[in-house]
């Protein structure tokens, strides 16, 4: 459900960026999703067949780059993908801090047809 | 023909983010401070919303009440005497901005007062969606168990105060405390954590005294 009115905005932004560049149709769209932007790429990917029917973004295929979070040690100086049931830092033993690696939920470039 | 790429970098939320804060400054000019409650269905929201009101008398409230659907809490609120409204989202997890400014239409701000709304329950998509609020306030319950911090931590790291509810049951459930804490600091160092009891009203003039002063 959550997917839904997201892939819709997926679609505006790569539609106007393609029509701002005169382009005649959009073939690639690259997102990059976080692991905690609580997004799930297949969703995307069969709401976005659904809703860019008939637009600029029809059969363009969707590139997902996913990324995982990453905790930071100020001790340390050092990012590091936490265990499960801990925030520990790996060298240290003590908890970091969360970061925004993880978080991204961005349209990273298109590729179009002019 | 030929391909050619286009840079473009945009934030997907930036449509819902660009809403939420015309939402919020429209109404700070009202003197409304908003309240964004979320936590898993069931967590204790409504009990919570109810005890934290009965510990304000001298503030006005509003409720906007977030389901799939049913207005049940939304009339348990009114039989209270309690401005409340009710959102049915039929279906959608979370409550998300454009959502909330079509149903700020249909209330009345007669003066300055708090707004509370109850988000979807769900630990997970609300806490991406900002609404217009000043502060997330994250409802757990002990029956839940220790270890959600761990499990959804993007939760518990932008909630601005949590509240531990149900803790009548913790000997129940073998509540952890401390792997509870450890969780909530290793995500958020700052907030406060508050214990309650809504069957008792245990622990929410504690919780009312700090919205008090965090929303003058
Ligand atoms: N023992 C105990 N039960 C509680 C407490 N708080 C709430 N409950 C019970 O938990 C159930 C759910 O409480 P609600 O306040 O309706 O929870 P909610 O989060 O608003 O639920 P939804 O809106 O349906 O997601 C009700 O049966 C409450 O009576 C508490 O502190 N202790
Ligand atoms: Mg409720
Ligand atoms: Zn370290």
């Amino acid at each position: 459900m959550h997917e839904y009115p997201i892939t819709e905005q997926i679609v505006k932004i790569a539609s106007d960026k393609a029509k701002e560049n005169n382009a005649r149709k959009v073939t690639r769209i690259a997102l990059v999703v976080g692991e905690y932007s609580g997004f799930i790429g297949e969703s995307i990917q069969m709401y976005f067949d659904i809703i860019s029917k008939g637009t600029i973004c029809e059969g363009a295929f969707l590139e997902i780059e996913k990324i995982k979070a990453k905790w930071y040690c100020p001790a340390c100086d050092i990012y590091y993908l936490r265990q499960p049931f801990s925030f520990a830092c790996p060298q240290c033993g003590k908890d970091g801090e969360p970061t925004s690696i993880g978080k991204e939920f961005y349209v990273k470039n298109i590729e179009v047809e002019t | 023909m030929s391909g050619k790429e286009i840079e473009v970098v945009q934030n997907i939320y930036d449509e819902n983010d660009k809403i939420a804060l015309e939402t919020k400054a429209s109404l700070e000019e009202l003197g409304i401070f908003v309240v964004n409650v979320m936590g898993a269905p069931g967590a204790g929201k409504t009990s919570s919303i109810i005890n934290i009101i009965r510990n304000l008398p001298e503030e006005k409230i509003y409720v906007i009440e977030g389901d799939i659907e049913s207005d049940l809490d939304t009339v348990k609120l009114k039989d209270l005497g309690i401005n409340t409204i009710q959102i049915n989202t039929g279906g959608a997890c979370h409550l998300d901005a454009p959502t909330i400014k079509n149903a700020l239409q249909n209330l009345e701000f007669s003066q300055p007062g708090i707004l509370f709304i109850e988000n979807i329950g769900n630990l997970v998509c609300p806490a991406e969606f900002q609404i217009g609020e000043h502060i997330k306030m994250l409802i757990c319950s002990a029956a839940e168990g220790s270890d959600k911090p761990y499990k959804y931590p993007l939760a518990f790291e932008k909630a601005d105060v949590i509240l531990l509810t149900k803790c009548d049951l913790k000997e129940y459930v073998d509540f952890n405390d401390d792997f509870f804490l450890k969780g909530i600091r290793g995500l958020n160092k700052s907030v406060p954590v508050f214990e309650v009891n809504a069957k008792t009203g245990q622990g929410f003039s504690a919780v009312a005294e700090w919205l008090k002063h965090k929303s003058h």
